[in-house]
């Protein structure tokens, strides 16, 4: 069994107990462990179901390249699945379940799946996909949804109550990973005076070095990583963080870093997880490497597992898998297994190495301690379900049918290491093969390069293909030295290894049955056998390979798998494995949670809401809001028990009636100064601008050089060479950047200069019949018709407010838009309300703006256009200067569709049952299209229901529309109906403009 | 004047590190040719100070100062109630020269951080190079989401300028950078 | 991610306080020129895989536009210029030259 030996564990606290809870069942661990750890000692081996076939999973590995182990921890909002038990630090109460399973771990329906295994080969979904169709549909599908998906999804009403961040840094070098490597990398930088940020995954320091028991500068592992890390933090440019993972490397030094704070704390208090933004001029990899599988028959059994984790649990946590372990190795490192398993009293039953002979300094020491160790043999079966009972052991080389049973609860497998090359790899770092290592190195003549065409990732260390301590060693000293960073070579002494022999199944010439039950990747179920197969039926593409059987493709990302798919498709397909190839490495290393992407955007903070220096007073009075563009704006302003629609009919009636005040302080305000003022603004609109008045107001329209509408709004003329332009709410910051673009860029040599001062002013409206008395009533100015005719501004002081007041409409009535300082928008907001009271005066929203535009036909961007459609096409030909050479989007505008008179142009429409058509509704014509849909002549752009005239208004853009007026043509309903429409003037309400111009 | 409030009216929190909306500050933008002399003359005649290098500012020994903002830009900070006035004397000084002067007091909202470092919390929230930055070097960015203007009046003393409409969320954006629990004690 | 350094300011900028405003040195074409001309300014871009001449906008930042020269393959910079230029400065393409010895100004 596995269980908590009474010795080791140098990180665990043995007189601490925390208690944890494992499918509802209490567990008890130490302060120190890991929640792999702490299940190994309470003899939880089975820890979860492959995806495919469901088979019993045990833990394989230690760190994050963890295929199996994945669970669900935590519950209601901070659940969380597919979280790695090897990475999960144990801390008391966590609550951990194993998924993938139904109805229980221990008996599970979809194992069935592995009995049918032969049904379900490489691509049975994409073969099943293909044919027969229908199949998939009645018969596949439902089946696989039921029980597809890796672990329990969050339910979709549940908010994530923790907090996370980004944080932004700046370094000369980033180091990842703080093993001897990184710690020797740090010190070398740290003492040459560079800004160092030295990051390590785990909650240690030193890496496999204290496991190993490597003697680093004539000290013990553990005591130099001590002094080293003393030394460090003493350095004031060298920060060292631990849990935190280089996750990813980005174009130009940018890197990604998921520190874990929170984790294996949890609290209200502190972010739990943290985002390092990193722009670093040099990026160290010293990421170590993953430890291979062997492809034996049976290597997927709970009790199967890496060597090196072995060591690890022994060592760092005091647990061991199994009383009596098979140590299975191709290499020399292996057999430090079976000398740590037997120095803490773990009975090694013996070693099985499939190399000729083994004797190295290491595979002597086990010898030496009676441990047998049979060379030239192969795991052939392992036996037991849901745990390891006895392997047989055979010669590796021919099967001639003997083997030995040999009885043992784990077996520990070494396959050999990879160098971990993602961060090399992931923008672009080539690898080159290492024939003795039998793994990928980087290739340094192919680095990653930055924005100065360098290479600017560096690999040392076992990522650099040093996979024994002094090579790893003189790669640190090489590669920083290259750098310019004076290292010295630090001495480690560690057992000197024999070469591997690389070994991809087991034995040599397994049969088909015994490679349908070798696993490559084991959480995916994705077997020798698959691969071959995918070879045998013509995929020669690692890449295609891989989404064929889906090898590499689960939660571990193929860090277990893809160098032995590799092999064993390159031996296939009779190819070298360089030939063949590795699949692409993609950010992040391992998952990182979607709120550390987030960062602190959620909540109020998911995205910026503007406000106007009202918005309080409107949010007070309970107003429904819209979004217009980020700001946020009173819709209308529902009293108690009124409708949306009763609040909107209110709120025209009594503008209309006597006084109706609007919030129009989003407006886009732009200033537009100097000489060539005049010039530029003749080019910015379509209208002729210069031969404005000062003191003047003129509605003008902006095209893009394509000739489409893009922004309107009235332009007042302040000075001989000052215009102010507005702009509506949303375009206000594209204007003024189109402005720039030109200014900056085309025409630099004219004296313009622009400032953008939407938010220096609050605007408000002062609408209706009795706006002029609630204006006089303030007093200081005088705004009769004649001192301020329509179309003009003025400014002075207006009760006592800096105002700018201009004489302009968009509703039809008598109507002021007053300009004051923004600080003092409120205030002038809560006089207007205390002298207009007398007049009803009511605040209105966008949907009564927008209903009373409509009513008189004024057009709104956005809704009648869309990007496609030109002034002329909306009847504003009065408003395109014909007399100017030049404006933008001129000679878009005549291009000969453009200029055509074929084109769907703006009318009123008014259904004939006085109905409101719905938004969206297409004028139908004759006939159908080629898809059998019904030919249209037209669209609706704007449909309000008019309370002024007691029926539905619409505008809309109709085939030659203004030739047609007083047609009736069919508009269509989403249910499938006609509405009978009249084509009529756009302009419904006082066609004369006899109301606004009082 | 009594009629005019900031955007937060002088809210503040304290984390590990004291946020505070200032209330009403003064701010004029002066677009014009910063080289010419007249330029030179009439900032001086305005404010009492030179125009400032590139990214620099005025050093802060005075309440009034100007910060450059662009080759051809700059920012004037006074008291609110002197802002016309400063852009009276800019507009005087500058006579037929071509220049923009214009009171933005109102489209701002000014911020005030006090922390042991600020770049905990400013470096949770702008891309800026915090460690290259110098004291009272000015540096427009964003944070998260929204641009900003920002520089350090030491290291335990920040100023961010942004848009009045955002005021509330850069707020937010502050207090929740800074709260207790947060700190990143990276610098 | 990119880094841009803006000529204008001087500041070393972020691609998320950037704009980019695709091809440079462009010329516009209005009234008066033919339906190619103004067809090649409107939308004639040839997309290239290797040194391209841009523009970007510091728009977080001085708000000034600029021009950069950038391998669109292998993201190298080559420099970055005013974009009050009507063709790439005789620095910038001697520092193109230097990298990318076979690449000329067609």
């Amino acid at each position: 069994m596995s269980t908590r030996l009474p010795t080791q564990g140098r990180l665990i606290d043995r007189s601490s107990t925390v208690k944890f809870t494992f499918n509802g069942k209490w567990m008890r661990g130490h302060a120190g462990d890991t929640l792999a750890s702490a299940l190994l000692a309470n003899d939880q081996m089975l820890v979860g179901r492959s995806f495919k076939y469901h088979r019993p999973r045990g833990i394989v590995a230690s760190g994050g390249e963890e295929p199996n182990a994945l669970v669900n921890l935590g519950r209601h909002k901070r659940h969380e699945p597919n979280q790695r038990v090897t990475t999960t630090e144990l801390f008391d109460k966590l609550e951990a379940t194993s998924q993938n399973h139904w109805p229980s771990l221990e008996f599970d329906v979809g194992a069935v799946n592995a009995m049918v295994s032969r049904f379900l080969p490489a691509g049975f979904y994409y073969k099943t996909f293909m044919f027969p169709r229908a199949f998939w549909k009645h018969v596949f599908e439902p089946v696989i949804r039921q029980s597809a998906g890796l672990g329990a999804a969050p339910h979709p009403e549940t908010r994530d109550p923790d907090r996370y961040e980004h944080f932004y840094a700046h370094v000369d070098m980033v180091i990842a990973g703080g093993g001897i490597a990184g710690l020797m990398a740090a010190l070398a930088s740290g003492r040459a005076g560079k800004r160092v940020l030295l990051v390590e995954q785990s909650a240690h320091w030193g890496g496999r070095a204290p496991v190993d028991g490597d003697v680093v500068d004539g000290q013990s592992a553990e005591d130099w990583v001590k002094n080293a890390v003393e030394e460090l933090e003493k350095m004031e440019n060298v920060s060292l963080r631990l849990r935190t993972q280089l996750s990813g490397v980005y174009d130009h030094g940018y890197a990604l870093a998921y520190e874990r704070i929170g984790d294996h704390a949890p609290s209200e208090e502190s972010p739990r997880h943290r985002l390092w933004r990193i722009r670093a001029g040099r990026i160290v990899a010293a990421t170590g490497a993953i430890e291979r599988p062997l492809s034996f028959p049976g290597n997927d059994k709970p009790g199967v597992m890496l060597a090196g984790a072995v060591r690890d649990y022994i060592v760092n946590y005091g647990v061991t898998p199994g009383d009596r372990i098979v140590v299975v190795t191709n290499n020399d490192d292996g057999y430090r297994t079976a000398l740590t398993a037997h120095a803490a009293g773990v009975a090694v039953a013996c070693v099985v190495d499939p190399r000729p002979t083994a004797d190295g300094d290491l595979p002597q020491q086990v010898r030496a301690l009676n441990i047998p160790v049979r060379t030239g043999a192969a795991i052939s079966k392992v036996k037991g379900l849901k745990r390891v009972v006895s392997v047989r052991v055979q010669a590796f080389a021919e099967d001639d049918g003997g083997y030995d049973e040999i009885p043992c609860d784990a077996v520990a497998m070494s396959g050999g290491w990879s160098p971990v090359v993602h961060l090399w790899s992931h923008c672009g770092g080539k690898l080159n093969w290492d024939e003795g290592q039998a793994c990928f190195v980087p290739d340094t003549d192919r680095p990653p390069t930055n924005q100065n065409g360098e290479g600017y990732v560096t690999c040392i260390g076992a990522a650099a293909g040093g996979l024994q301590g002094a090579a790893a060693a003189k790669t640190v000293a090489d590669r920083m030295s290259a750098l310019g960073i004076a290292t010295e070579e630090v001495p480690v002494q560690t057992a000197n290894e024999a070469l591997l022999a690389p070994v991809w199944v087991m034995p040599a010439y397994a049969g088909v049955k015994k490679r349908a039950k070798m696993w490559l990747d084991f959480q995916n179920d994705v077997k020798v056998s698959d691969v071959m197969l995918a070879a045998q039926e013509g995929y020669e593409s690692v890449e295609h390979t891989k989404r064929y059987t889906t090898l590499g493709m689960a939660t571990d990302q193929g860090k277990l798998s893809n160098i032995n798919g590799l092999a064993v498709l390159a031996e296939a397909l009779d190819k070298g494995i360089p030939q063949v190839g590795t699949t692409t490495f993609r950010p992040p290393y391992t998952p990182i949670s979607m709120g550390a992407i987030a960062g602190e955007a959620k909540g109020a903070l998911f995205q910026p809401l503007r406000r106007t220096p009202i918005h309080d007073w409107h949010e007070a009075q309970g107003a429904y809001m819209e979004p217009v563009g980020h700001w946020r704006r009173p819709y209308c302003f529902p009293r108690d028990g009124e409708s949306h629609e009763d609040a909107v009919n209110r709120e025209i009636d009594a503008t209309r009636r006597s006084l109706g005040l609007l919030d129009a302080s989003t407006l886009g305000k732009i200033i537009v100064k100097g000489p060539d003022a005049p010039k530029f603004m003749g080019m910015l609109y379509t209208n002729m601008m210069s031969s404005l008045k000062p003191g003047k107001c003129r509605y003008g329209l902006m095209c893009n050089e394509n000739g489409f509408l893009m922004d309107d709004g009235v332009v007042v003329r302040l000075d001989e060479e000052t215009f102010l332009c507005h702009t509506t709410s949303g375009g206000a910051d594209t204007v003024h950047g189109w402005m720039e673009d030109w200014l900056q860029c085309e025409w630099w040599d004219w004296k313009v200069y622009t400032a953008n001062v939407t938010e220096q002013w609050a605007q408000i409206a002062v609408v209706g019949p009795n706006a002029r008395k609630l204006l006089e009533k303030l007093g200081g100015m005088d705004v009769s018709k004649d001192t301020l005719p329509f179309m003009q501004m003025a400014e002075g002081t207006l009760g006592g407010f800096d105002a700018r007041v201009f004489r302009i409409s968009f509703s039809g009535e008598l109507s002021y838009e007053i300009a004051v300082p923004a600080s003092q928008g409120r205030a002038f907001w809560d006089a207007l309300h205390e002298a207009g009271a007398e007049w009803n005066a009511t605040p209105y929203g966008t949907e009564a703006l927008h209903v009373m535009r409509a009513e008189k036909g004024f057009i709104m961007i956005g809704d009648e256009t869309d990007g496609t459609v030109i002034p002329q096409d909306l009847g504003l030909n009065w408003a395109i200067s014909k007399k100017k050479e030049d404006f933008l989007g001129k000679r878009g505008q005549q291009r000969t569709f453009m200029a055509s008179e074929d084109r769907w142009q703006l009318v009123g429409l008014e259904t004939v049952d006085g109905s409101v058509l719905p938004d969206g509704s297409y004028c139908v014509a004759d006939g159908k299209n080629a898809n059998g849909q019904a030919n249209v002549q037209g669209r609706v752009t704007s449909t309000y229901y008019s309370p002024t005239l007691a029926r539905g208004i619409s505008m809309g853009l109709v085939h030659k529309g203004p030739d047609r007026m007083g047609e009736v043509v069919e508009f269509n309903t989403v249910d499938g109906g006609r509405v009978k429409t009249k084509i009529v003037s756009p302009v419904f309400y006082d066609p004369e403009g006899e109301k606004q111009n009082v | 004047m009594s009629n005019a409030f900031s955007a937060l009216q002088g809210v503040s929190d304290t984390g590990f590190a004291h946020v505070k909306e200032m209330g009403l500050v003064g701010m004029v933008t002066l677009k014009a040719d910063l080289d010419a002399a007249i330029t030179k003359k009439a900032v001086k005649s305005a404010i009492g100070e030179g125009i400032p290098a590139a990214r620099g500012m005025s050093d802060g020994s005075k309440p009034d100062g100007v910060a450059w903002m662009a080759p051809d830009e700059l920012l004037f900070l006074c008291k609110h109630e002197e802002a016309e006035g400063v852009v009276n004397a800019l507009t005087k000084g500058m006579g037929d020269a071509h220049h923009l002067a214009v009171n933005v007091s109102d489209a701002r909202a000014v911020f005030t951080i006090e922390a042991r470092d600020v770049r905990e919390v400013l470096g949770k929230l702008t891309p800026a190079n915090l460690a290259d930055l110098k004291p009272r070097e000015i540096r427009r960015s964003r944070f998260a989401q929204v641009p900003a203007a920002f520089w350090m009046n030491s290291p335990n003393h920040a100023t961010v300028i942004c848009f009045r409409s955002v005021a509330q969320y850069m707020f937010d954006l502050l207090v929740t950078a800074a709260k207790e629990g947060a700190e990143v004690r990276y610098y | 991610m990119l880094t841009l350094t803006c000529p204008v300011c001087g500041v070393d900028a972020c691609e998320t306080e950037l704009a980019a405003g695709g091809e440079a040195h462009l010329k516009r074409y209005g009234p008066g020129s033919s339906d190619d001309q103004f067809e090649e300014y409107m939308f004639m871009r040839p997309n290239v895989k290797g040194v391209h001449f841009e523009r970007w906008r510091h728009a977080m930042g001085c708000g000034k536009w600029f021009l950069a020269a950038r391998d669109t393959a292998t993201l190298e910079v080559f420099g970055t210029y005013p974009a009050q230029t009507l063709e790439p400065p005789a620095d910038i393409l001697k520092a193109i030259k230097a990298k990318r010895p076979d690449w000329s100004l067609t």
